[in-house]
């Protein structure tokens, strides 16, 4: 996957979280394929409780692969309105799809212009790339 | 797999390559003041010869009495098969090698121990063992506050009769992480924790509620309606067992009406002698739904690449070399060597074997209950059943009596005074299959002179 194939409305961080504003104010959240290839096959995902607050930065999924565990930070801090149900089940979706099927979480965020202190497609396109 | 040290020659060349002049310069960041210089305390190594010596010497003070003590380690036959195969060279290492391709038969003892616990404590999930009993109830207990998400109380409710060194090392490792622990109190007349207790915190938050079956006075407590009453309020069950009584007992898994959530005890009585506390090993198993907030780790049963079946390691990455602070647990490792006599243990007893032994304690134990309920001035103390333990009240301080008949080659039990005060002079008595009828009578008479000559 080149630069060019991530989707250009996708906002990044620089722990490797992707958010995709929606239509309706609510903010998706996945991780970037640079973090799901660094990863590798993913065997598990432990989603947070609808209805539950995160604050920018906090911990708000774990991904556990064959080799590691790691925390999903909130880029953006709102409320859970949405989880992906499917991942319980096939966590391999975040392998074959991370900006699609591989979405890990939906929040309503506190504020309206959340996530526009985030890096673009391209700007964290250039950075995984050198990192 | 050789292991060989390294040479004066490897170490030059290593120290070369990372352009250090010593390995002693390699800890020159630690200021000098925080480096001890010299041990002068620590005495000059012994040969070999004079280490046996001084063993021996310590091992003819120890003597060979009758020992009536259980409190937690209990004394059972063990086959002789089951200590000449472990310490066979395969299992007896100081470090369990865990790499599927060069340990197949060390995973699988860890998957057949695995398997076999499941099966007795009516569970989904075991992981590999933990340090002894009192490790396994603060790693449970931690575990519950991380599976019980609808709970944001880290309130951990517990019986007083749970064994008082499980509770001592729990709060020591899980207070200062925020977790409070509230104490029930146990019946007086009968010794154990009617569901009653439980009725202050009905409609309260509570994390997760501890059952000890049997407790520590070898009482049974009414399972079923403690499950059954945690569930009610959204808390998990931690069931405290003695493997050895779950050959007679409901396994935890079918406590009420839904089982306990996590099982926890020491694995001592299968297989491993009394040994001046330890080292002994602790068990965990669980449901499959909590199975990824379990701490340790789990062999499992695979195929390989040419549809073969073999053993690995599964779960890892929740451990602390990989996970870090966030980590399942950063104290827990495998008791590999214990586990695999446990393993043997049951594997040589079977099922029958196993009941046997269990029901065989408690009878012993019922008639050194009557032998010595039979002395003035001793009674027993709790009217309900129990395993292989009962309180028994004395009319005098109970230490002097302890030192009196151990005088005589008798360990006659543990005195309850400092943990129980309330209970008055007490004594917490044990038989299990490996005392005779005429140790029961060399008892009651030691006990009976004693008593009329103090």
């Amino acid at each position: 996957m080149t630069i060019s194939d991530i989707p250009s409305e996708l906002r990044f961080t620089r722990s490797h979280e992707w958010l995709r504003p929606m239509p309706d104010g609510i903010a998706e959240i996945g991780i970037s394929d640079h973090a799901q290839h660094a990863l590798g096959d993913l065997v598990f995902v432990d989603l947070p409780d609808i209805g539950r607050a995160l604050g920018v930065g906090e911990a708000c999924v774990v991904v556990e692969s064959v080799k590691a565990a790691s925390d999903v930070y909130t880029p953006v801090a709102g409320t859970v309105v949405a989880v992906n149900d499917q991942l319980r089940h096939t966590p391999e979706l975040i392998n074959r799809d991370p900006y699609g099927g591989g979405w890990l979480v939906r929040l309503r965020p506190d504020s309206p212009d959340a996530g526009s202190a985030l890096m673009s497609a391209s700007e964290y396109g250039a950075l995984s790339l050198d990192g | 797999m050789p292991f060989i040290p390294h040479t004066e020659q490897d170490v030059r060349e290593m120290l070369a390559v990372i352009g250090a002049p010593s390995i002693e310069a390699l800890f020159d960041e630690i200021p000098s003041a925080l480096r001890v210089q010299s041990l002068p305390d620590v005495p000059a190594g012994l040969s070999e010869f004079e280490v046996m010596q001084l063993m021996s010497a310590r091992a003819r003070q120890d003597g060979q009495p009758l020992c009536f003590i259980g409190a937690g380690a209990y004394e059972h036959h063990i086959p002789a098969a089951v200590w000449s195969t472990v310490t066979r060279g395969e299992f007896y290492s100081a470090y369990t090698p865990y790499q599927a391709e060069a340990s197949q038969g060390t995973l699988q003892m860890i998957y057949e121990y695995q398997s076999m616990m499941v099966s007795l404590t009516g569970m989904e999930v075991c992981n590999a063992s933990l340090y002894d009993g009192a490790s396994a109830v603060a790693e449970a207990v931690l575990m519950a506050v991380r599976a019980n998400r609808r709970s944001r109380s880290a309130r951990i409710v517990w019986p007083r009769n749970l064994h008082p060194h499980y509770r001592a090392v729990a709060i020591a490792t899980a207070s200062n992480q925020g977790v409070r622990f509230e104490e029930l109190p146990y019946q007086p007349a009968s010794g154990h924790t009617p569901v009653e207790t439980l009725a202050p915190f009905a409609g309260q938050d509570f994390t997760a509620l501890v059952i000890a079956q049997p407790n520590f006075f070898g009482v049974f407590e009414d399972v079923d309606a403690l499950t059954d009453f945690a569930h009610a309020h959204g808390a998990l069950v931690i069931a405290v067992v003695n493997p050895i009584s779950l050959a007679l007992l409901k396994p935890p898994g079918k406590w009420g009406q839904k089982g306990a959530n996590i099982v926890v005890g020491e694995g001592q009585p299968l297989g491993c002698p009394l040994s001046s506390g330890g080292p002994y090993f602790g068990f965990m198993s669980t449901r499959l739904e909590h199975v990824r907030q379990m701490p340790g780790r789990v062999a499992g049963r695979t195929l390989d690449l040419d549809g073969r079946p073999g053993f690995t390691l599964t779960l890892q990455a929740r451990e602390q070399h990989i996970r870090r602070a966030k980590a399942t647990s950063n104290i827990c490792t495998n008791q590999g060597l214990l586990m695999t006599a446990g393993t043997l243990y049951l594997s040589l007893l079977g099922a029958e074997g196993l009941e046997r032994v269990a029901a065989l304690s408690m009878s012993r134990t019922e008639e050194l209950a009557c032998a010595l309920t039979a002395i003035p001035g001793v009674r027993r103390v709790f009217a309900r059943a129990g395993f292989h333990e009962i309180v028994l009240a004395l009319d005098r301080p109970v230490a002097p009596v302890l030192a009196a008949l151990s005088e005589r080659g008798i360990e006659g039990g543990f005195d309850l005074i400092e943990h129980y005060p309330e209970l008055g002079p007490a004594l917490l008595v044990c038989a299990t299959e490996t005392k005779t009828t005429a140790d029961i009578a060399a008892y009651a008479r030691a006990l009976s002179q004693v008593l009329q000559h103090s």
